[in-house]
């Protein structure tokens, strides 16, 4: 298909999204990523029941706690698409980068910065 | 086991506002099985408070540590070599872990991650209920099994009130009355006047009414 989609997302690949752990995430922001989002496969096709539900609920918990110490929760995100659709894979890589650039970088980088 | 919640974020960071070298002890024990304050939670703890700090631009240094438990002096004892290189050590565990701590290591300032809420078991994974009151006198044969001391809202042994309703107890519909439950469950194995046996008061000097408690063996004191 020869899509493209912004060079700024890093692809870290999982054999489920039940797999991905808060600590995953919550590691990511710590070590300095403006955003992080899971992509998973539709609701309800989980080739292992609930990984996709497991990993929206981990999300979930990131957001809570981001929002805790003044973070935007919009910074990291869940997102659920078949294998077989790669233009939307690409749309949302978009929308995502979209979302980050509008909310700027992180603030741990902002800091860092000063 | 004993159950436990984790204070909130903004609690923990207004204890060690003024520390930038911790070190955070989980609790292999009860805190482990309850998901609350095992190594995994340390984990998360840890890289939350690292974000929160760094955001404020006050970057935290944090070890992690689990311990076997810290209810017992010889795992306690493990961190002896490693405390004094702390600014402030927060414990994981339910809240006896943090008193250990503190007897042992009178020099250094510990802090409690958790609240420690009950006695209970999972009803099912990520969901636990209380079960014992730990009152020091068991009085759960005579009720089918089941413990008005601790799911009882008032505690009674002679319910129910006239706040049960729909087998519910009037605090929320969440909770079942616990007298409800044991009616029926007399009923059904056709021993209801077990209910009107007379028994003497129940002693509460085993309860916290007593005063703080202490068990010992003698066939184990050395």
């Amino acid at each position: 298909m020869r899509l493209s989609y912004p060079s700024n997302v890093k692809i870290i690949q999982v054999p489920c999204t039940g797999r991905v752990d808060i600590l995953h995430l919550l590691r990511a922001i710590e070590d300095g990523a403006d955003g992080v989002y899971v992509a998973g496969c539709l609701e309800g096709e989980c080739h292992f029941i609930d990984g996709n539900l497991k990993a929206r609920k981990r999300v979930q918990y990131v957001k809570k706690t981001l929002e805790e110490v003044g973070i935007e929760p919009e910074r990291v995100e869940m997102f659920n698409l078949s294998a077989g659709e790669g233009p939307r894979f690409a749309e949302i890589a978009r929308e995502m980068s979209e979302r980050i650039k509008e909310l700027g970088p992180s603030p741990l980088n902002v800091k860092k910065a000063a | 086991m004993i159950v436990a919640d984790r204070k909130p974020l903004q609690e923990i960071l207004e204890m060690i506002k003024d520390f930038n070298k911790i070190l955070i002890i989980g609790c292999k024990g009860c805190v482990t099985v309850c998901n609350v304050g095992g190594s995994k939670e340390v984990g998360i703890l840890a890289s939350s408070l690292k974000i929160a700090r760094k955001k404020e631009g006050r970057p935290l240094e944090i070890d992690e540590k689990t311990l076997e438990r810290q209810c017992d002096p010889e795992y306690v004892d493990q961190i002896k070599d490693i405390v004094n290189d702390y600014d402030a050590i927060i414990s994981m565990a339910c809240g006896v872990g943090p008193q250990f701590l503190s007897e042992r290591y009178p020099d250094s300032r510990f802090f409690p991650a958790v609240n420690t809420t009950f006695f209970g078991g999972a009803l099912q994974h990520g969901i636990w209920e209380e079960r014992c009151a730990g009152c020091g006198t068991c009085v759960i044969h005579y009720f089918e099994g089941m413990c008005p001391i601790a799911r009882c809202a008032k505690s009674l042994l002679n319910g129910p009130c006239g706040g049960s309703a729909g087998g519910k107890c009037e605090i929320s519909k969440d909770v079942d009355c616990i007298w409800d439950l044991i009616v029926k469950k007399k009923m059904e194995q056709g021993r209801l006047d077990d209910l009107l046996e007379f028994r003497p008061a129940k002693d509460w000097t085993t309860s916290r009414d007593g005063g703080p408690r202490k068990s010992v063996r003698e066939e184990l004191v050395q």
